[in-house]
């Protein structure tokens, strides 16, 4: 069969392109069988990880799942010394702690976004998106020792006071108590800057990919720039959103080192925010390295394994949200 | 000066076209203004814009206050004995993390050399095969890893490398955060590749390259630079992870570069020194905070200047 010549200078012999045209030679050489190779484990390994992770966690859990069974996870009696394990005040906790993170920040992350992306004037929107994701790179153990230093002295000295006697809300179960200042709130606080910079950053991306013909559209039928976002940009990004904000859930979910340093670390289940709390995060970070018996080590990892179904749901869950977005973009 | 009220919507268009969601609204909540000035509306709209102003202000009020906090406390503890001792014993001044600081450093080498090649390879792969179920399948699962918390791939790891040997040791510790480092890099590395014009690998193709030679000596030397610094960025995010070295590296108060002993590391000591009770340590906390902080925005800066110099080089052509 003929070979293909080499084309005559001026003459287009560009290629087809597309994704279903093969532009891999037919008889691949050793080498390429190698790279291929390479890649495609490469690639197989990230599946393979997230199954061995899970595997591990389970099976290093599964002692205390097959010992207490469902009530693992209502029981609220922790005592390592006398072999109890009951997750509740740790779930509980997490999801107390990055409920109070969402609900601080979402509104001033939104706030962040939209200005960022719809508002602020260009000299200051790159320091201030920069200042933003600054707050993504500080580490988790140096908020944890902020918290310490200054926000937990701050809450018990001021807040804390402040929002029960000042305002009065002493009287409900949510302010109740004693002023400790390691809390449910506190780490409820320093979990809201930290997610902050996730949910403000997915939210603009969103914000972004919304077309220009549907702002245009709402400024011609005379709104104004607010009644613009409002009624034109927000609904069109909505799923978007809440997609960030489920990244930022995500992140709260798993935080360890900032929310061991300032929730006060005890194992009770209460309605105060005013009270210490534990986080499943936090309670493995507190007490693997001291469990001794068999049974406190895979407590602790049964505690991983809620948490690890937990995280995926929620980030599987965003990253739909947000796909959802981009495709109608490209749609 | 008034506004004359729009149209109220007509009655649905007999049309099978549909009305626009965003008109409806947009003249429904015009239709409810009509009798309000546009004047009030504009102040409505000033007033909210001012408002996400105060909002982005307080979001970054805590990044401020932190920062003003590290400098003053840190700069303070900071010394030449800082980089160069081993931290004293309880209750004594002096010391420093020199130990800490070379742990980072070979903690985050390991973490490299198991994160970047699975990371870049993976990230290779997803790009050339885009379209295909099991790259999609790679890509979601990527994202999948990299939001399951740290504390969880401690576990894994202490699993896998420190209970059947039987002691913690820095390897466990590099392998966990290699493991968070590898969907980081992933995913930077495959957009990289993308933005790798297709007609370069059409071209070394069609002079005979193999498919191997154009996309590790063409397409991914053209991406190396955003490859580069998508890799700094994800060496930027693991410096400062403390949760997953909790029981995998341990912490170590003396010297040590062994990758099968537990070593120190500059997280670790600042939370193990952050909760102390002397006032010593606490203060040494606050300096390898501070140095901490200024190791991860070195590296972030480096993979700015990377970015830079692609784009430098894009320039050209």
């Amino acid at each position: 069969m003929s070979e293909p010549l080499h084309p005559a200078p001026g003459i287009d012999v560009s290629l087809p392109s597309g994704d279903d045209v093969s532009l891999r030679p037919r008889g691949a050489s050793p080498g390429d069988r190698l790279y291929r190779g390479f890649i495609l484990a490469c690639a197989l390994a990230i599946p393979v990880l997230i199954a061995l992770i899970a595997i591990e966690v389970f099976v290093g859990g599964w002692p205390t799942l097959r010992e207490f069974g469902v009530s693992f996870l209502t029981s609220s009696e922790w005592d390592p010394a006398n072999g109890v394990f009951g997750a509740a005040p740790a779930i509980f906790g997490t999801l107390v702690s990055s409920a109070l993170a969402l609900v601080l920040a979402t509104p001033l992350a939104l706030g962040v976004a939209i200005f960022l992306a719809e508002f602020a004037p260009n000299w200051l929107r790159q320091p201030l998106a920069f200042l933003v994701d600054l707050l993504a790179a500080i580490p988790s153990v140096v908020y944890g020792f902020w918290g310490i230093v200054f926000l937990v002295p701050l809450l018990r000295e001021s807040v804390m006071p402040f929002l029960g006697d000042t305002l009065g809300l002493a009287n409900t179960p949510f302010f109740s108590g004693p002023a400790y200042g390691r809390s449910m709130l506190a780490a409820g606080v320093i979990l809201a800057i930290m997610i902050l910079p996730y949910i403000s950053a997915v939210s603009r991306e969103v914000l972004m990919a919304v077309p220009r013909s549907q702002r245009e559209a709402a400024l011609a039928l005379g709104a104004t720039r607010w009644e613009m976002i409002r009624d034109a940009v927000v609904p069109y990004a909505k799923s978007g959103l809440f997609g960030g904000i489920s990244v930022g859930l995500g992140r709260a979910l798993g935080e360890t080192m900032a929310v061991t340093m300032v929730i006060g670390n005890r194992a009770e289940i209460s309605a105060s925010l005013f009270a210490p709390g534990y986080t499943m995060a936090s309670v493995i970070a507190n007490e693997f390295t001291e469990a001794t018996d068999d049974l406190h080590l895979s407590a602790l990892m049964a505690i991983g394994a809620v948490l690890l179904i937990i995280t995926i749901i929620v980030n599987a869950v965003a990253r739909w949200l947000v796909w959802r977005v981009s495709r109608e973009r490209t749609a | 000066m008034t506004i004359s009220p729009p149209q109220a919507p007509q009655q649905r268009p007999s049309s099978s076209q549909r009305q626009t969601p965003l008109a409806t609204r947009v003249q429904r909540d015009a239709a409810e203004r009509a009798a309000k000035s546009i004047r009030g509306r504009r102040i409505r709209s000033r007033i909210v814009i001012g408002l996400m102003f105060l909002a982005s202000a307080l979001a970054v009020l805590p990044l401020l206050l932190i920062l003003f906090h590290l400098l003053r406390e840190g700069l303070q503890s900071v010394s030449p004995s800082f980089f160069t001792e081993l931290p004293a014993p309880p209750g004594d001044p002096g010391g420093g993390m020199a130990n800490a600081i070379i742990g980072t450093l070979i903690l985050i080498t390991v973490a490299a050399a198991v994160g970047l090649p699975v990371g870049i390879g993976a990230g290779m792969y997803v790009a050339e095969n885009r379209g295909t179920r099991l790259a999609s399948l790679v890509r979601f699962l990527a994202d999948v890893l990299n939001g399951l918390p740290s504390i969880v791939i401690g576990i894994f790891a202490w699993q896998v490398l420190v209970r059947p040997i039987g002691n913690f040791s820095a390897l466990a510790g590099g392998v966990a955060l290699g493991v968070m480092m590898i969907p980081l890099v992933t995913r930077s590395t495959e957009e990289m590749i993308r933005l790798v014009p297709n007609s370069l690998r059409e071209a070394a193709l069609a002079l005979g390259y193999s498919e191997a030679r154009t996309s590790l000596s063409i397409v991914l030397r053209t991406a190396l630079p955003g490859i580069v610094t998508g890799a700094l960025v994800a060496v930027s995010r693991i410096a400062g992870e403390t949760a997953p070295l909790l029981f995998t590296a341990l912490g170590n108060q003396f010297w040590s570069l062994a990758l099968d002993q537990p070593i120190a590391a500059l997280p670790l000591q600042i939370y193990y020194y952050a909760t102390s009770p002397y006032a010593e340590q606490r203060a040494l906390a606050w300096a390898g905070a501070l140095v901490l902080i200024g190791i991860v925005l070195l590296i972030s800066l480096g993979a700015r200047m990377a970015t830079r110099n692609r784009f430098g080089l894009g320039s050209g052509d």
